[in-house]
């Protein structure tokens, strides 16, 4: 009994890494329907800017991110500026090929570049302390700072959208680009800003991921994946949601890896389609695709 | 109030009738009543009016293809066995091509998880070989229409999402099939397996291929997964031709362009698209059981690879140009130079491809056929009607 308490209580712990995975594709869609095939590339990506400034500069995974993550607003709001606002307004097709080659270009770049070695972040102690709750019920304080850090995450997200105005100008491009657009606002600088926002985001979940598993240049797409299922299940648009999709797919994929240890992935993508089937548009949508 | 409404379906049955009975799409009422005539055979005086699709460089491509299609069948009466090999490769990517391409480019329905039919059919294949004698050309053929048969609640579920979202959606759907043939442990789990040689000989017709060319069995084997992959590529190639020439293609074209227009003149999107998909994975089923035969090694990774099996394709789609039957001709035979000469290159190879890709996305997006085509005018397989007039005097 109390080993199922302790699998769902993992379950939904790693529900909140998924969520910082899902949170910066949520906004991008969220924002300018883009749907991005290289997400999970990019955390890759951030995930070894991360490791580079450690391994430069000597200093510890929180400071390489302080470090890293101003880089990579950068890298964000170039590659919105310069590949994909072309690509936006012209259907379907241009926004998720021009991604889908990124995808393939950034794994094959961070192969050229860090080799096909699996890496990690080391944060020293912190990695293996836990939290007492009950005798035998102890729980990890990297998941719980993950999750913690997730719920922060959607906290800030939300005051950028409702409290400042940024958030306005991104929550008036969401609803009607074009009336946006007239009323002054520079829809295309607004696009790459949320993209540099989003960076930050993937920086802050590439921290977690590479403290808390080994990477390699190859398991962008994975994490892409459940990101978008996270995304899909909570709803298009709701941060909220894209928490829960998040737990669900944490859980399911706990519970699926206790039965066997073999169907870990496979129990997330079949709870996924069991959402889709029952809830077409998610649990809690909110924005109109 | 009821004219109103009677006009409105006086209006909307014309609109039907031009579209999906007739031939025709006229933009003025002449040639709407010239497509009326044309396809119930009545109005004599209408008749100094034809429907041709055919143009003059559609009739010379009729005769060089069939020439080089003639020429290819002969093709392993002189060539050696690597070219041989070389176009079963070619030929299988451009049968995916051309399903991805119906799917993608006529249908909008772009799927980043083709994977999932080329890894079915593979292993569909390797399952009834490896547990019955059944002939392998059947066992393409049965593993291609079984892969069909699932697409049907694959699309059930993948069809809830639109758009970007099909596309990640169709991805999700083939990992799932990738970690359920992995748990399939007498087909190797997760680690794969491979056919005997003996089973890949036992093939329609290697007896009479071996006295015929005079060669060992493997080769024999080679000859007759070659054919097949003709077969396979042309049959692709002409279902699409023939699908779009139909009034299939113009409800097709009508969903591409605008699918809420298409619905208002009474196209059924739903049943179209599920059929379109359907048909697409029975074809990719067919090339995915072809592909692995020939290969004779399956692994879960391999077989629903995203990169082999979609990644590629998609470039090749793009780069020769999306929405045309062309398109993929061309860009098959870039990717085939550039795999042949820089392949070796690994890392850097696959980061030009997909630079490559990008950049006709964002500068060329009808790639190097819709380039050529718009600007030469050039129509290997038209599509478009043309409404001429019958001059007596001419």
């Amino acid at each position: 009994m109390l080993s199922w308490v302790d699998t769902i209580l993992q379950g939904a712990l790693l529900g909140g890494l998924y969520a910082l995975f899902a949170a910066g594709l949520s906004l991008i869609f969220g924002i300018m329907r883009l749907v991005n095939l290289a997400h999970g590339d990019l955390i890759v990506l951030a995930a070894f800017a991360i490791l580079s400034a450690m391994t430069a500069l000597g200093v510890g995974p929180v400071l390489a991110f302080l470090i890293a993550a101003p880089i990579l607003f950068c890298i964000g709001y170039a590659l919105q500026h310069f590949v994909l606002n072309r690509t936006l307004g012209r259907g379907v097709l241009p926004p998720l090929l021009v991604t889908f080659g990124l995808s393939i270009i950034l794994q094959n770049a961070l192969l050229e570049g860090f080799s096909a070695d699996s890496r990690r972040l080391s944060a020293g102690t912190i990695e293996t302390a836990s939290l007492a709750l009950l005798n035998d019920l102890a729980i990890g304080l990297m998941p719980l700072l993950t999750f913690a850090s997730a719920v922060a995450v959607i906290l800030a997200l939300n005051l950028l959208f409702y409290r400042t105005a940024v958030g306005r100008a991104f929550r008036a491009t969401s609803d009607d680009s074009e009336i946006a657009q007239l009323m002054g606002i520079d829809n295309r600088r607004i696009y790459s800003l949320a993209m540099g926002v989003a960076m930050v985001v993937v920086a802050i979940a590439a921290l977690y991921l590479g403290i808390r598993a080994n990477f390699d240049p190859t398991i962008g797409p994975a994490r892409l994946l459940y990101a978008f299922e996270a995304v899909i299940i909570g709803g298009l648009g709701s941060f909220w949601g894209t928490l829960v999709g998040g737990i669900i797919i944490g859980l399911a994929q706990t519970i699926g890896a206790k039965i066997n240890p073999e169907w870990q992935i496979l129990a997330g993508h079949i709870a996924f389609f069991i959402v889709l089937v029952i809830h077409p548009r998610g649990l809690f949508p909110r924005a109109i695709d | 109030m009821s004219v109103h409404i009677r006009f409105l379906e006086w209006c909307a049955n014309l609109c039907r009738r031009s579209v999906l009975g007739g031939d025709v799409i006229g933009p003025s009422h002449d040639h709407v009543d010239a497509s009326l005539s044309h396809g119930s055979g009545v109005g004599t005086a209408l008749s100094k009016f034809r429907v041709e699709t055919a143009t003059r460089t559609s009739r010379i491509v009729l005769v060089a293809g069939s020439i080089l299609i003639f020429v290819l069948v002969l093709l392993p009466a002189f060539a050696g066995r690597t070219l041989v090999q070389e176009m079963i490769f070619v030929f299988y990517m451009l049968g995916l091509a051309q399903c991805w391409n119906l799917l993608a480019g006529y249908t909008g329905l772009v799927s980043v998880g083709q994977q999932a039919f080329v890894g079915m059919g593979a292993y569909l294949l390797f399952f009834m070989i490896s547990t019955s004698d059944i002939d392998p050309l059947i066992a393409i053929v049965a593993a291609g229409l079984l892969a069909g048969a699932l697409a049907l609640p694959t699309a059930l579920v993948v069809f809830r999402l639109r758009g970007a979202y099909f596309a990640i959606g169709t991805w999700v759907m083939s990992e799932v099939y990738r970690l359920v043939w992995a748990q399939v442990k007498s087909l190797g789990g997760g680690t794969g397996m491979s056919l005997a040689t003996s089973t890949t000989f036992q093939i329609f017709g290697i007896e009479w291929i071996k006295s015929l060319f005079g060669v060992k069995t493997s080769i024999a084997r080679d000859i007759i997964i070659y054919w097949v992959a003709l077969v396979l590529c042309l049959g692709a190639v002409m279902l699409i031709y023939t699908v779009l020439r139909s009034r299939y293609g113009l409800a097709l074209a009508a969903i591409r362009d605008s699918e809420r227009a298409a619905e208002s003149i009474g196209v059924d999107i739903f049943k179209m698209k599920l059929w379109v998909y359907m048909v697409t994975a029975i074809g990719t089923g067919m090339i995915g059981a072809l592909i692995y035969l020939h290969k004779a090694r399956i692994s879960p990774d391999a077989a629903f690879s995203v990169l082999d099996w979609t990644a590629n394709v998609i470039f090749i789609v793009v780069i020769g140009g999306i929405g045309t039957i062309e398109g993929p001709l061309v860009g098959v035979i870039v990717f085939y130079v550039m795999q042949t000469y820089l392949a070796g290159f690994g890392t850097w190879y696959l980061i030009l491809l997909g630079t490559l890709a990008i950049a006709v996305m964002l500068f060329a997006p009808q790639g190097i056929w819709g380039y050529f085509s718009n600007r030469y005018g050039l129509e290997l397989f038209p599509l478009r009607r043309i409404l001429r007039a019958n001059h007596r005097d001419r």
